[in-house]
Parts: structure tokens; C-alpha cells; sequence
């Protein structure tokens, strides 16, 4: 960042656009000019400065004061008394009567590795990135390190894959680096589909050069000179600030044709899905790649041996690539401080629901889910009893009160580990209804389902009509036990993890809230079902 | 196609002729016409361009859910209804939806204005509940909402 007195950081994404961020940041820079500040005030529009639900968003560095709500109305009032004298305009402040922390407190709580810059630097600005080390990490690999150093760097620090698996990432990469044909692909995969999730957008939108730089780290590790960024169809803002980086990248020779004047050229494109939650499955998402329709294939053959056009291919999620550049910098012992032993570093979760705080927020691996709730989400909205929280999206598990102590790592959630990639966190009080939840989450995997294999396609389909009839009062005794008996078979026989993770949200509703879905049996009406089931109507 | 903008092979020109621009090419082409939809002409040219036989364009473009063979409103409404806009209660929304436009979902109006969908995951779930009118997201879904966005369209030129 260029020498300004203060900085005034905005985020604008979609979430902003819709409070009217455009309006509120020409206001600013008016009242701002108008007060002669324009030298010493800098307004940086950035990503989502981590904190949903309360309107346009700003932080005034180095003061460490949020605004929210803002309009442009109070543009003046803030540049009048905060930038020009000094006094926050005490009225905007976030609120501060939480229980536990100011969300400012909240966001200094965070250990932030791979969203470090979110919010804090202007993504569209190259020159911002380098300033905080960024391209650093691929300067030194490519002019001092072999790929096999880096390859090393990667396998000591112990990084996993954020997707969901947990798969050591040094692995899969020595793998795609073993393969015998020498024209393989690094593919990112930003098709993020999991319903409840949204870090990788802020990651692409906040900070487009930390994954660009990360891509270009793993081809010249493996070998590949070519990186395709597979971005979900809806991002519009992600893929035009992926498009600019990579433009601005090129143009400064830290892409493309002999990187830092090493022997090595990569560049990156984007592609656009168009729709198909299947597709964040790497192989369908490979299909897709290849203009087919996105049906997952049948592995082994694994994409490390047979990817993008049947060659050797590194398929990883945007968080864990965003890990990458700091391993290298900074080095696999201090990743390691992070974390626990066997998964080090941190993790990305998205809080929302019935919390104070609903936003994203990245603490360290092993982190419990009382920690995220009570601490970083603020706890419940006033007068609410915790009911249950659903941790993964649809494919996640439904947890009740009585398992906010589990750690939350790929070794600790253990069978339910897949549930951890997304990262997502859904908070439900009293209101809710599990057999209603449940229900919302069967249908997304129906219409989901990609149609090509029968346990999955036929199997979501006649979950939901169980489970309508749960919510309708007509079910039988024997549809508790019919539902689990059919997870069963979708997990044993469907030919991609989207089949097979149904089980993950079924069976763990059923066991955490057994009563509940009991209760459905006996007739009795439930007014949450009979609201959603009448509104729905045929569909 | 709208009136004033570029032919449909000025569009295509600008993807390169193999088959992992499809997708890329389908959007734009689909963008180009008013109804939100492709036509089979759009079909045979993006299957020429890209050098695939035309069943396996029409194959993929059957499969994502963003493209239509059919034509659509001249405004597209996605609702999420994912589960945490479903908790924060996307069913009213809906109601209120089918209510006003008098249309069931995947139905176009008689006026030819708005095609009703349903959409996985926004990524927008700060301000759930939470629908994409054309390219805008409106969150914080209430009837009364629902009712003042559908009429800032319908106003609209």
C-alpha cells in the first residue's frame, strides 16, 4: 500500500453490492475530497471483510474500527469526524455488547493464513500483493529451488487437501510429478457448489494472486506449464478479478513466458461451469473441462495418472492452494506450529444460522465447534437455545448440543471428516426443525444428482418422498429404518462421493435427533413442515 | 439476437476452435439472445466451432442447469433453496413468487417477463434468504420484498 495516514477498507462483493456499496464509496471519496484529505486518506475497495448480514461494510486502519450499515448518507459524517478529527462516529460501530468479544476482538481471535490479505488489500492492485511478500515464494522457487525442493517443502509441511478427503497434498503432487508423459495440467477447482459455503469466492475475489501464484508454485513443481482455474458459472466478480490478475501477472512477467527470466513458463486460464453441483467432483469436473456433460468417471483410473485429456493432472481446492505460498516462504516448521500434528494449519469456515456474528472466519486446525460458535460467532441471538448445527453444507452432518466439544480436523471427525472441507457451519436454534432441515437438504441432492448411476438416482428420489411423508404425517413405522437401509446402499454402490455422502447427513440426523424424527411418525402436526410442504406445492 | 450487438460469429470467433471452450461459448451465446435461451442454430454453430459432433453439444447443454433449449422470460429468477436460506425461510419467498407471477417453477409468464427457477447455493448466505434476479442478488427475502423487486423490473423501460 502506498504512504496514506489511514486507510478506509470496503468490502464490496455481492453481499455489499446488493446495500449499496457503489453509492456509499463515490460518497466517501466526495466527502473526502471535499475535506481536502484525499493525500492522506486512502479508499481501498477490497473483499468481504469477513462479516455478513450487516450491510456495507468498512475498517478504518490503522484505528481497527468497523463500521456497518452504512449509506451513503453517513459517508460525511465518518470522513467529518473519524478521518478529519479523529472521533469514531460511535453510532455505526459494529455492536459491542456481545457477551464475548467486539467483533473487532473476533477478528484479531483468528490465526489467518490464507485469508490474510482478504479485506486487507485491494485485489485489483498487483502491486499491493507483492507488497505483503506475495510472488515472493514463486520468485525464490523457480530461480533457487528445484522442483524436487519444492515438492520436499510441500510433503514436510504436512498440508492436506481442504476439498473434503484430506489427502496430503505433497503426494498427489509427487504422483503427477512421477507420471511417465510429460505434458500434464495443474487444474484448480473453484466450483464451489456446497450449499452454505463461500470462502473460496472470497478468496478469489479478496486475494486472486495468492491462488495464481500457488498454481504456478505446483506447475513448476510437477512439471506442468499450464493451469486452468475451473470457476463456478454464478461467480461473476471472481472470474473477471481472476482474469484481470492473471492479465497484470503476465504483463509484470511473474506469469507466463519465463517467469522471474527462469526456465520456466506457465500460464492460467478460467473457465466458467455452468450449473451442476456434481462438477466440484474432480473428475466430472474434468469432463466438464473437456465440454462434456459433467458425469463423474469411474476411478482408479486416479487424476494424477489420467486427468484433463487423459493426461497427468494436480486437481486442488482453492483453499488449499491458497496455503502454498506461505509454506514456501515462511517454511514447513512454521506451518507446523500451526494447527495439530497430524493436520497442521488452519481452516476456513463460513458461520451462519441463528448466531450473532454470522461471516467467515480462519482459525486453527482442531479448533472445537463450541469455540467457533460461542467465540467467533458470537453465541446465539439473545433469548435462543442451541437446537443443532449442521457442519458441511448438504453433504456435512447434523450434530446436536451434546458434540460442540469434538475437535474439528480430518483425524478427529474421523467418518465424517468429508463434512470438514466445506467448512461450513449452520446454526440452528429452536425454531428449526430437523425432519424439515433434513428434508431441504434431500431435495438439493435430488435435483443435484446427476442422473448417471441408479442408486444415486433413484435412491434421492425416494428420500424425499420418505421423508415428505415424515413431514406430512403419513409415514409409516418402518421409514426411520428404511431411510438408513437405503443411505446404506447409495454409500456401498454409487459411483461418486455425491451418492455416497448422503448417508453422512441422514444417518447422523437420525442418530443426533432420534426423538424428533420419532415424533414426525406418530401424525401429530408440525407447523414448520406443514408451512414448507404447503409452500412448495407439486415440486 | 439483440438488436445492435455483434453476430453470433464475431461471438464464437472470439474462443479458441476446441472443445474446453464450450461451455465458455454456450454462455455467451445464450446471453446473446433475448429469450435466455440457445437456439438450435447456436447449438450447430458452437458444435462446428469447437469441432464436436452436434448430439455431444446438445448432450452437455441438456446437463447445466444455466442453459435453457427453450425460451425463457426476459428476466430469470433463481431462488436458493438451499438449507440456509430454507432455514431462514426461502418457502414464504416462494409462495410469494408464485403468488405474484402466477406461474409454478421452471414456468415462463404469459407477458413473457420472468422465468421462475430454483438455484443451489448463491454463496451470498449472509443475507439469506437469498434469490439472483438476471446477474442481481437480493438477499433478505420477505413477501413485501419479493413484491418490490419483481415491480422494479416489470418497470423497467
Amino acid at each position: 500500500m502506498s504512504l496514506a495516514r489511514a486507510h478506509v477498507l470496503v468490502g464490496v462483493d455481492d453481499e455489499a453490492r446488493l446495500a449499496g456499496v457503489e453509492e456509499v464509496l463515490a460518497a466517501l471519496r466526495a466527502a473526502i475530497a471535499d475535506l481536502g484529505l484525499e493525500g492522506e486518506v486512502q479508499v481501498v475497495e477490497t473483499g468481504s471483510l469477513g462479516i455478513s448480514g450487516h450491510g456495507v461494510v468498512l475498517a478504518v486502519q490503522p484505528d481497527g474500527v468497523y463500521y456497518a450499515g452504512v449509506t451513503p448518507a453517513d459517508a460525511r459524517p465518518i470522513a467529518e469526524e473519524h478521518l478529519l478529527k479523529g472521533r469514531p462516529v460511535a453510532r455505526l460501530r459494529l455492536p459491542t455488547t456481545a457477551p464475548v468479544a467486539r467483533p473487532a476482538d473476533v477478528l484479531g481471535r483468528q490465526t489467518r493464513v490464507v485469508l490474510a490479505n482478504c479485506g486487507a488489500i485491494n485485489p485489483e492492485r498487483i502491486e499491493e500483493y507483492i507488497a505483503t511478500g506475495g510472488y515472493e515464494a514463486l520468485g525464490r522457487a523457480v530461480t533457487a529451488l528445484s522442483p524436487d525442493d519444492v515438492l520436499d517443502l510441500v510433503k514436510r509441511s504436512g498440508l492436506r487437501g481442504r476439498g473434503g478427503a484430506g489427502f496430503p497434498t505433497g503426494i498427489k503432487w509427487s504422483a503427477v510429478r512421477t507420471a511417465s508423459d510429460p505434458e500434464r495440467y495443474v487444474v484448480c477447482n473453484a466450483d464451489e457448489g456446497e450449499p452454505g459455503t463461500f470462502k473460496d469466492r472470497l478468496i478469489l475475489e479478496g486475494d486472486p494472486h495468492r491462488l495464481l501464484e500457488a498454481m504456478a508454485i505446483a506447475g513448476y513443481a510437477v512439471g506442468a506449464h499450464v493451469g486452468i482455474v475451473y470457476v463456478r458459472g454464478e461467480y461473476r466478480l471472481s472470474i473477471a478479478r481472476l482474469e484481470r490478475a492473471i492479465a497484470d501477472a503476465e504483463a509484470l512477467g511473474v506469469l507466463g513466458e519465463h517467469v522471474f527470466d527462469a526456465d520456466f513458463s506457465f500460464r492460467v486460464e478460467v473457465r466458467p461451469g455452468a450449473g451442476a453441483y456434481v462438477c466440484g467432483e474432480e473428475t466430472a469436473l474434468l469432463e466438464s473441462l473437456e465440454g462434456k456433460r459433467g458425469w463423474p468417471r469411474i476411478r482408479p483410473p486416479y487424476p494424477v495418472t489420467y486427468g484433463l485429456w487423459g493426461k497427468p493432472t494436480v486437481v486442488n481446492n482453492v483453499e488449499t492452494l491458497a496455503n502454498v505460498p506461505d509454506i514456501i516462504r515462511r517454511g514447513p516448521a512454521w506451518y507446523r506450529t500451526l494447527g495439530t500434528p497430524g493436520c497442521p494449519g488452519t481452516k476456513v469456515y463460513t458461520i451462519l444460522g441463528n448466531v450473532r456474528y454470522p461471516g467467515l472466519v480462519e482459525v486453527e486446525m482442531g479448533t472445537t465447534l463450541r469455540t467457533l460458535i460461542y467465540e467467533l460467532g458470537g453465541g446465539l441471538l439473545p433469548g435462543r437455545t442451541l437446537h443443532g448445527v449442521l457442519i458441511g453444507g448438504a453433504a456435512g452432518a447434523f450434530l446436536p448440543p451434546r458434540e460442540l466439544d469434538v475437535r474439528l480436523d480430518f483425524d478427529a471427525l474421523a467418518e465424517r471428516a468429508a463434512a470438514l472441507g466445506s467448512g461450513a457451519v449452520l446454526v440452528l436454534d429452536e425454531s428449526a426443525c430437523m425432519v424439515d432441515m433434513l428434508s431441504s437438504v434431500l431435495r438439493f441432492f435430488r435435483h443435484e444428482s446427476c442422473g448417471q448411476c441408479a442408486p444415486c438416482r433413484s435412491g434421492t428420489d425416494v428420500l424425499v418422498r420418505l421423508v415428505t411423508s415424515l413431514q406430512a404425517g403419513t409415514a409409516d413405522a418402518g421409514t426411520l429404518d428404511q431411510m438408513v437401509r437405503i443411505v446404506d446402499a447409495m454409500r456401498a454402490a454409487s459411483l461418486c462421493p455425491l451418492g455416497q455422502s448422503v448417508a453422512l447427513p441422514v444417518r447422523s440426523a437420525l442418530a443426533g435427533f432420534r426423538e424428533e424424527f420419532a415424533a414426525h411418525l406418530t401424525g401429530a402436526a408440525c407447523p414448520r413442515c406443514q408451512a414448507t410442504v404447503h409452500a412448495r406445492g407439486s415440486h | 439476437m439483440r438488436e445492435g450487438t455483434v453476430t453470433k460469429d464475431a461471438i464464437a470467433s472470439r474462443h479458441p476452435r476446441s472443445p474446453e471452450a464450450l461451455l465458455s461459448l454456450l454462455h455467451d451465446l445464450q446471453t446473446a439472445n433475448a429469450g435466455n435461451y440457445l437456439t438450435p442454430d447456436d447449438l450447430a454453430l458452437a458444435a462446428s466451432h469447437v469441432g464436436l459432433p452436434l448430439s455431444a453439444v446438445r448432450d452437455a447443454a441438456t446437463f447445466y442447469s444455466m442453459f435453457s433449449l427453450r425460451p425463457r422470460g426476459r428476466h430469470i429468477v433463481r431462488l436458493c433453496e438451499s438449507p440456509n436460506c430454507h432455514l431462514a425461510g426461502a418457502w414464504s419467498a416462494l409462495d410469494e413468487l408464485r403468488r405474484v407471477l402466477g406461474v409454478d417453477i421452471g414456468g415462463t409468464t404469459p407477458d413473457g417477463q420472468f422465468t421462475l427457477e430454483l438455484t443451489s447455493c448463491l454463496g451470498a448466505c449472509g443475507v439469506a434468504p437469498v434469490m439472483m434476479v438476471d446477474d442481481e442478488v437480493v438477499g433478505n427475502l420477505t413477501p413485501t420484498r419479493v413484491r418490490e423487486t419483481l415491480g422494479r423490473y416489470r418497470g423497467e423501460r
